[in-house]
């Protein structure tokens, strides 16, 4: 089921999100962005994709031809099965599994491989440059990555996804303290914003940072995004590709963009939940979350992690036309040196801030 | 040093060393022999006075087939004391040869492979004496007066004709 | 069919198109071929790297790519005829070549004292603002090279003003052929003075905003701090000038130096490297004192301004012609004239023979082209990024490297 909601969700998305982008550098840049092109040119990035699957796949004399063609699409493989793990609303966990979080971590790290394939293939210079980087980048911060979503595991004490998405509003049973000191102020039943992880549990908020930054670089963005680092690479791992695989990695970064932002706002931002609480008589929150059980809890649901989800990829797409790329061994060390250590001292608060709450 | 003092100071001091010297425009010139023009030059850079740490332009003039000689014309500047002076070495057309001062001022490096692509003055001792704007298989030295261009270079014509 | 190529013996050299040969590296190496046609490169420059990896080993630079015979159409032009190729040589800064040309022919003629004084004011206007906008480039293109793509966009907005100032006054947007020997092609148009005092309250703000986003960036002192040291006696013995000798810490600016034209008149001073973010002479350093200057270029504008439209104001009776001379020819001479361009010293050597309208020779010294030279010292043993942090604080102007 989720494979018939997200794929066609992922195109209109990659739609939106590519004329997003266009449009947010524009803004930022002070230029206008596409215009031509239907109004405010919306159309601009259909008639992209119209161009890019007309022109010709061009495989190159030296490559390996059969890796070559079938990389960009296991890329895209890859990337899209981490989707079919994530819950949607209420009434919909996906595919529910115990060990939710486990698997979509193990499945987002099967990327690198077909980066590293992408680069190695084309057998350019370049491209094999790309891929080396994207092998040393990729790796290193899905530990970062990994770090941060287990301190979100400790505190909530699951790895089912839903259950993590329920434990953060008022559909939750027990109650849930604000800023995590135990019987100070019950959220639970205003729900909204303060019954979310980052409120309930003020740590999560600077494991949210280092869970950003590190899912920027999981998904090739600038700061981070050397793999393709267009000033000093040409193309990078994508330099020898045009046409509709060229395309296709492109599909796969964007769709990466998507599932990274999904997992912050379900692991750290309500899921599905709304962010507006209760205030007095006026129920917001149970207003606009909807029953669940009922088609309520599904349209609010869905369209809460969509809306959160796409405030997130703009977030991305601010920070890239913010800031410069960093250097290789800058990137090392802000992993290594910075992000693991401080994720894993948040990893031991939050351990026995966990075991103070539950004494 | 303005260049009068400057040119009293070095017929005072280097005077068998270079063969003439004029003031031209409020400049000063002097004209080396290419035997002792890399003694000269290293000398103008390491005397305390006079200390030429800058060499600004180096750069070769071909006086055409009648007088059949090319000149290497360096322009020093000493940073510290604010003077400069042209030093000029008239070579023969045939085989025009000079010591590199690349070994002295590594700027020369370039300009010293332009003068070469340019007009073929060969510099001994050029650490890297190859073409430099030119390709390496261009027939000729585009600057010289009586260059001809080749007719064609790897099948292209070189000439631009009215179609 | 194979394509022969034909040798002669002068210039049998089997190490071109490369210098080095797969044959002769070792195991880890590999040559990486950077240009002519690549982002960074800023036009046609080649960089033939050796590189283990992402560590550049050796760096041998390849020009000529953009070479138009300048000096050769020179020899064969009148004097003033030189002056729209001398635009093209660095086309981002085509006032301060005209400045310097006209300079240099003008004391060739000896007439450089009689030059009416809001002629030359006029000249240093226009020239300062092209450099403003010739180190926008500089500074812009640096950030894309870094990784920072928006504040390329902001300078470009900011320098289409300055462009469009230039465009008023003389007709075209980047060759002006504006400055001619003797005098100008025309008077400034009637309300330049004011719009250049609209644009310096305009641009003020928006250089602390673009001191902001791109020179103070944590990321990008980190990419640029410490990276390309060029110490001061290695600069000086390649002949470096400009904004890269004075990042090196020397307080060297021809504007002073040589005190041309109306320079010494105007109160200025001249930025250098303090090796703030790291070393002395780093990156960061060569950015940040082209960024100063742009400060020190926006107060000689003001001073400019502040002259011509008091004690030098525009008048009926003012013909920026009247000097320039019909026929110029120069008395047989030898003659080397420089003067700052955004670059360094820009340079140009005469001979003339006095019997003739043509120069005999006309050298170019461009900056650039020396700037150049320095890179292989500079870009060994650093990491591939950082080469092209390197090559992109030469700001290179490729016309200039070949002319």
């Amino acid at each position: 089921m989720t494979f018939f909601f997200y794929l066609p969700l992922l195109l209109l998305y990659a739609l939106f999100a590519i004329y997003a982008e266009r449009k947010i550098s524009a803004f930022i840049q002070n230029r206008l962005g596409p215009m031509q092109t239907g109004p405010y040119g919306i159309a601009q990035t259909i008639a992209d994709f119209i161009k890019l699957i007309q022109k010709e796949d061009i495989v190159p004399g030296v490559a390996i031809s059969w890796l070559f063609k079938i990389s960009p699409i296991a890329t895209f493989a890859v990337v899209f099965a981490g989707f079919s793990l994530l819950p949607v609303h209420a009434n919909w966990p996906g595919a529910e599994m115990a060990s939710g979080v486990f698997v979509l971590l193990a499945i987002v790290s099967l990327d690198v491989i077909g980066l590293l394939l992408i680069g190695w293939s084309s057998n350019n210079k370049y491209s094999t440059l790309g891929a080396f980087r994207a092998a040393a980048q990729l790796l290193s911060y899905e530990i970062a990555l990994g770090i941060s979503v287990l301190v979100v595991c400790v505190w909530s004490g699951t790895l089912n996804l839903q259950e993590i998405s329920y434990r953060q509003g008022q559909y939750h049973t027990e109650p849930l303290y604000f800023l995590g000191i135990p019987g100070w102020w019950n959220v639970q039943p205003l729900g909204g914003f303060l019954a979310w992880h980052v409120c309930t549990m003020p740590l999560l908020f600077f494991v949210w940072l280092i869970f950003f930054i590190a899912s920027l670089a999981e998904a090739n963005r600038a700061p981070f995004d050397l793999p393709e680092a267009e000033s000093e690479l040409v193309g990078g791992i994508q330099t020898e590709y045009s046409g509709f695989r060229w395309a296709v990695i492109m599909f796969a970064e964007y769709g990466m963009m998507l599932l990274v932002s999904l997992v912050g706002v379900i692991l750290f931002f309500g899921s599905w939940y709304s962010p507006i609480p209760n205030i007095g008589g006026l129920e917001f929150a149970s207003w606009t979350n909807g029953t669940p059980g009922t088609w309520t809890a599904s349209v609010w649901g869905g369209f809460w992690l969509i809306s959160k989800s796409l405030l997130m990829v703009s977030l991305q797409i601010w920070v890239r036309w913010t800031f410069p790329r960093l250097r290789i061994n800058q990137l090392m060390s802000l992993c290594w040196k910075y992000l693991v250590p401080f994720a894993l001292i948040f990893l031991l608060f939050t351990a026995l801030w966990k075991i103070w709450l539950t004494l | 040093m303005k260049s009068e003092e400057l040119a009293s100071f070095l017929q005072q001091y280097f005077q068998h060393q270079f063969e003439k010297i004029e003031l031209m425009n409020g400049s000063c010139f002097i004209e080396v022999s290419s035997n002792n023009s890399f003694e000269l030059l290293s000398n103008l850079k390491n005397h305390p006075q006079l200390y030429f740490d800058s060499l600004s332009c180096l750069t070769a003039i071909d006086n055409g087939a009648q007088a059949g000689s090319m000149e290497v014309i360096y322009q020093l500047y000493s940073i510290p004391f604010h003077h400069s002076l042209s030093a000029k070495v008239i070579l023969p057309r045939e085989h025009p040869t000079i010591d590199s001062v690349e070994s002295i001022w590594k700027t020369a490096n370039w300009h010293e492979r332009e003068a070469y692509d340019m007009f073929g003055i060969s510099f001994n001792n050029h650490p890297d004496l190859r073409r430099i704007l030119m390709p390496a298989d261009w027939e000729g030295f585009p600057l010289r007066k009586d260059y001809q261009t080749q007719e064609t270079y790897r099948n292209i014509k070189v000439d631009y004709q009215q179609p | 069919m194979k394509p022969t190529y034909h040798y002669t013996e002068n210039n049998l050299i089997d190490s071109e198109p490369n210098k080095f040969k797969e044959e002769n590296l070792r195991s880890e190496e590999m040559i990486l071929n950077i240009g002519p046609q690549h982002p960074s490169t800023h036009g046609v420059l080649r960089l033939e790297v050796i590189s283990d990896g992402e560590v550049i080993k050796e760096v041998v630079p390849h020009i000529g790519y953009l070479h138009r015979c300048f000096e050769k159409h020179a020899e064969n032009l009148p004097f003033n005829q030189i002056i729209p190729f001398v635009d093209r040589i660095d086309y981002l800064a085509s006032m301060n070549n005209e400045h310097a040309y006209a300079l240099g022919v003008e004391k060739m003629l000896g007439i450089i004292e009689q030059i009416p004084r809001r002629v030359e004011y006029i000249r240093v206007l226009v020239a300062e603002l092209n450099r403003i906008a010739s180190h926008f480039i500089a500074i812009g293109t640096y950030g894309m090279d870094i990784g920072a793509f928006t504040p390329f966009f902001w300078v470009m907005r900011d320098r289409e003003h300055i462009l469009r100032l230039l465009e008023w006054a003389s007709g075209s947007r980047l060759l002006y052929n504006y400055i001619w020997i003797g005098g100008l092609f025309y008077d400034i148009p009637v309300g330049f003075e004011e719009q250049c005092q609209q644009y310096i309250k305009y641009l003020k703000p928006k250089l602390q905003e673009l001191e902001d986003i791109l020179i103070n960036n944590k990321i990008f002192i980190e990419r640029t701090a410490n990276v390309g040291v060029l110490p001061l006696h290695t600069a000086i013995n390649y002949g470096i000038t400009g904004p890269m000798l004075r990042a090196s810490g020397l307080r060297f600016d021809l504007r002073k130096v040589d005190a041309y034209s109306i320079y010494p008149e105007l109160d200025f001073h001249v930025p250098i490297g303090e090796g703030k973010m790291g070393k002395l002479g780093d990156c960061w350093d060569r950015t940040w004192v082209r960024m100063q200057e742009i400060y020190q270029s926006v107060s000689i504008i003001e001073q400019c301004v502040a002259r011509l439209t008091s004690d030098l104001k525009r008048d009926v009776t003012f013909d920026p012609q009247a000097l320039v001379p019909k026929k110029i020819r120069p008395a047989a001479q030898d003659f080397y004239c420089r003067a700052e361009n955004p670059k360094g010293e820009l340079g140009f050597f005469f001979r003339t023979d006095g019997r003739n309208d043509v120069p005999v020779r006309c050298k170019v010294r461009g900056p650039s082209f020396v700037n150049l030279s320095v890179l292989p010292a500079l870009a060994k043993g650093v990491l591939l990024a950082d080469l092209i942090a390197i090559v992109g604080s030469l700001d290179l102007v490729m016309g200039e490297v070949d002319r």
